[in-house]
């Protein structure tokens, strides 16, 4: 039984990836450690239960990992993404402290893939976790248990009291009922805001109702929100979030990988109203997914709606939800609940301006339209073998950017610039020191495991004094 | 394969799971999967005979209850193979013996047992089933030879037809042609497979055996049952051999290799379904097919009787009991060989099948399958 009278050591509030590699690292050096997950025993292990690699430097070739990845390259790519919001001290430590994540992770069990089927080309710079992130997850909740840490789902932390940067105690309410929690020091790892849609309408107004969160519905910004009302320093922007376009039937939480939607390339993309907004074919989807979510934000009623005929149904991944079809572009836009007319235009319009030429899905092939507005400049081949397929977009959060400030031992900054005395932070809780803006495939696990193990190893170091 | 409820809920789990793809690395269902993009009710049967029921992709899955998705492979694998070994039963009007299977076979059981005892009474004088026998032809002077060798004789080769018809039922359905079986590579590839069931493995680090922590016991305790199995078949075949070519008719003596054989055989046996039933008793439900589970005891509890009842007979060979144990020992054997073809044994048929065409598929003649990959984004 776990005895919440008890002073602990460290007290780590979230139960996902970050907050297991602080608790597990701390754990190892010694210190009695009480891990606080919000979410109930089946659904722990926040967003991180459903990611599926992590960005990783390595200077040769792994068993999972191939050919080599610095971390000039690495830094670069980071820097590309984030168009320079981000802190370039904190992110080549986090770089260089990947390399030698593994081993670590390894040893609490995770277990990764030897290599991609696919050919997502991922497997240079990525290494990906047998099982996705719920085996990763298990995996550090096994190694938790086996150490001795103290482990309470169902355990939502309401309130860090902070007296002058001190962490005096944690307020909890565990399965229903108050308690204090007192420990020597606290591991701030309770993820983003994402899942507050009062917090995202901040930014986004009233669109933001109809968002859907790709993760998990305990991301709420709680601890988050009340170390920010209590001076500690922020950091990112309040306002936005890591949106993609997803499938519009995505359930509104914890949808994960399987509602996103590749088809956009090689579609037309048209509002409710039936009309076209942007080039679909600005560039090979990867680097394109993640402004989607953004401009169907800003459609009316935050939907979009991808139209394909049937040459392109096999260019894309398959998606979860089945492909809505018809033998007539009205008959679509029917069943799309579109107006048939305008869509049937839009159509035309859009193949009257399509040019002849070699198609190829696997590059930009640079085929265009020519006299329309918005253009598309690739993959611009006619809609017209039916049947044709539609699908609704909708946008899909990921994660938001506004944290809290940490210095490179993972502790805590107040707003006067003076670090807090016995807070550390890591994770998406404070990822907007690192990526102020844009997103790397597996940088997310990055920060957590590194900054994970910087709050664990530091926070033991502190409790131990 | 026909469209089932089960069928039905395989194809939704599928769908999902293709888009997701995270267990790719756990077994050979994700690669087989990852070459189709819709499952007719057939893709369905030859990947749920694929599924090893290894339980690792259940625990690994962000979508398994209480997700709205609710998808539990090896649950709801397990319904569908258990519709597919009815599907492909044959003769066809035997094909209802699949339902209810655990009553049937415990029956089958009990039957045979019985029918041996009250046999060997009616035939033989009482004096001989209760006295010790010693010497050449002990055995027979319980059971004659000829009866022996009709009844196991005649109903292994059932068997053996059964299932080979069993075989060919699966492979027409599930696309396969005649001219396919001849391919050396895959074949050896399949074999080596089904041997060392690799696919038991989760992907290196274990299975899920009892719950969420890994270990290798079930598949121990499956090469212990299934190589003790081969054994005792081995100790059969080299003593009718003996029996026949070379004239040296049974009991032998406890360092000859039929019964060396069929000591090491059926104390594997033993310990290996033994190790099964207890992990079955033990094991977390949740992923489980729980009307499922009667067959799969009835069929572990009847290997077992008849590998302990073997090894008693060879203890207890010297003294009166013998009559009683060899009447009951080769009752057991007998409903064995004759539940088998209507038993959970035919999965191992079924899933042989399914590596080898998985193993064809991964070795696919030129101009096959292109991937549909190559416009994925990740998170
Ligand atoms: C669909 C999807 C796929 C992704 N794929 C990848 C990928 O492949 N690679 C990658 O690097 N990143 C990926 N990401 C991003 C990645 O998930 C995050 O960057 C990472 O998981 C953050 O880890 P974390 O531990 O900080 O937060 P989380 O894993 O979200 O954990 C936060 C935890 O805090 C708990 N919590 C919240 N509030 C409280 C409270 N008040 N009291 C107690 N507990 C609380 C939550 O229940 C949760 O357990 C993906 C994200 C999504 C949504
Ligand atoms: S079992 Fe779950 S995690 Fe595994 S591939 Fe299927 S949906 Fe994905
Ligand atoms: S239960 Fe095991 S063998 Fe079956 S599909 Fe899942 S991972 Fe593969």
């Amino acid at each position: 039984m776990v005895d919440l009278s008890r002073l602990y050591d460290v007290l780590v509030v979230g139960g996902g990836n970050a907050a297991l590699c602080a608790a597990v690292t701390a754990r190892q050096a010694g210190c009695s450690v009480l891990v606080l997950e919000h979410a109930p025993k089946p659904l722990r292990g926040g967003n991180s239960r459903h990611t599926r690699n992590m960005r990783t430097m390595h200077k040769a070739p792994t068993s999972v990992l191939t050919e080599a990845y610095l971390e000039d390259e690495y830094w670069d790519d980071l820097l590309r993404v984030t168009g320079g919001q981000t802190d370039e001290r904190l992110a080549r430590l986090t770089i260089r402290a990947t390399a030698d994540a593994l081993p670590f992770m390894e040893a609490c069990g995770v277990r990764f893939q030897p290599s991609l089927t696919g050919t997502l080309n991922l497997s240079r710079t990525n290494a990906f976790f047998l099982g996705g992130g719920k085996a990763l997850v298990n995996a550090y909740y096994a190694t938790a248990e086996r150490l001795g840490i103290d482990i309470l789902y169902d355990t939502e932390v309401t309130d860090l009291v902070l007296d002058d940067g001190f962490v005096r105690e944690a307020v909890v309410t565990s399965k229903g009922f108050p308690e204090r929690v007192r420990a020597k020091v606290v591991v701030a790892s309770s993820g983003g805001f994402q899942a507050n849609l009062e917090w995202l309408k901040q930014g986004w107004g009233p669109a933001a109702e109809n968002f859907l969160i790709r993760g998990t519905p305990y991301a709420k910004g709680r601890v988050l929100r009340n170390l920010l009302d209590q001076g500690v320093a922020s950091v990112g922007d309040p306002t936005q979030c890591h949106a993609v376009a997803i499938d519009g039937r995505a359930p509104k939480f914890d949808g994960g990988i399987v509602t996103r939607l590749d088809c956009v390339p090689f579609s037309i993309v048209v509002n409710r109203n039936g009309e076209r907004f942007y080039d679909e074919g600005e560039d090979v989807w990867p680097k394109r997914y993640a402004i989607w979510g953004r401009l169907v934000a800003q459609q009316p009623d935050q939907v979009g709606y991808a139209i394909i005929d049937s040459r392109a149904e096999r260019l894309f991944m398959p998606s979860v939800f089945p492909a809505i079809k018809s033998d007539t572009i009205e008959g679509l836009a029917e069943k799309l609940g579109l107006p048939p007319a305008k869509v049937a235009a839009t159509v035309r319009a859009f193949n009257a301006a399509c040019r002849p030429g070699p198609f190829d899905s696997s590059r930009l092939d640079g085929l265009r339209t020519e006299g329309i507005t918005p253009p598309k400049t690739n993959w611009a081949r006619d809609i017209s073998v039916p049947p044709y397929i539609g699908y609704p977009l909708r946008p899909g959060i990921t994660f938001t950017y506004l944290g809290v400030k940490v210095d490179e031992n993972a502790r805590v900054l107040m707003e006067d610039g003076r670090p807090t005395a016995n807070l550390f932070a890591s994770g998406e809780i404070m990822a907007g020191s690192i990526l102020g803006k844009g997103y790397l495939a597996g940088f997310g696990m990055a920060i957590g495991t590194v900054f994970g193990r910087i709050a664990g190893r530091e926070a033991a170091k502190h409790a131990r004094n | 394969m026909r469209e089932t409820e089960s069928v039905q809920e395989a194809r939704r789990a599928m769908d999902i799971c293709n888009a997701c793809r995270y267990c790719e690395g756990f077994c050979a269902v994700f690669p087989a999967m990852e070459l189709r993009r819709e499952f007719a009710a057939a893709d369905l049967s030859y990947l749920a005979n694929l599924c090893h029921n290894c339980r690792g992709c259940y625990y690994a899955c962000q979508y398994a209850p209480p997700h709205e998705f609710g998808i539990n492979l090896p649950a709801t694998f397990a319904r569908v193979r258990a519709e597919t070994y009815e599907e492909y039963a044959w003769p066809k009007p035997l094909a209802g013996l699949f339902r209810r299977n655990g009553t049937i076979v415990s029956l089958a059981a009990a039957l045979g047992m019985a029918l041996a005892l009250i046999l060997t009474a009616a035939i033989q004088d009482p004096a001989v089933l209760y006295s010790p026998q010693h010497g050449p032809g002990a055995f027979y002077r319980i059971i004659p030879w000829w009866l022996m060798v009709t009844l196991a004789g005649g109903s292994f080769l059932f068997a053996v037809l059964a299932l080979a018809m069993g075989f060919r039922n699966f492979w027409r359905d599930t696309g396969g042609r005649p001219d396919e079986l001849t391919r050396g590579r895959p074949l050896a590839l399949a074999l080596h497979d089904i041997l060392t069931l690799r696919n038991l493995g989760g992907g290196g680090g274990g299975c899920n055996d009892t719950g969420e922590h890994f270990s290798t016991l079930r598949r121990r305790f499956h090469h212990a049952m299934f190589y003790g199995f081969l054994l005792c078949f081995a100790a059969t075949v080299t003593a009718t051999f003996y029996d026949h070519f070379l004239g040296r008719v049974a009991p032998y003596p406890f360092l000859s290799l039929p019964v060396l054989l069929g000591t090491v055989g059926g104390i594997g046996m033993v310990a290996g379904c033994g190790g099964l039933i207890w992990l079955k008793v033990v094991q977390d439900q949740a992923p489980v097919a729980r009307r499922l589970l009667g067959a799969d005891y009835a069929l572990l509890v009847l290997l077992l009787l008849t590998a302990a009842t073997g090894l008693l007979l060879l203890a207890l060979r010297g003294t009166g009991a013998m009559g009683v144990l060899l009447a009951l020992h080769l009752g057991i054997v007998l409903s064995l060989f004759l539940v088998v073809p209507y038993s959970k044994m035919v999965h191992g048929v079924y899933r042989s099948a399914a590596l080898l065409r998985h193993a064809l598929e991964r070795n696919p003649k030129p101009a096959d399958h292109p991937t549909d990959r190559s416009a994925g984004s990740t998170a």
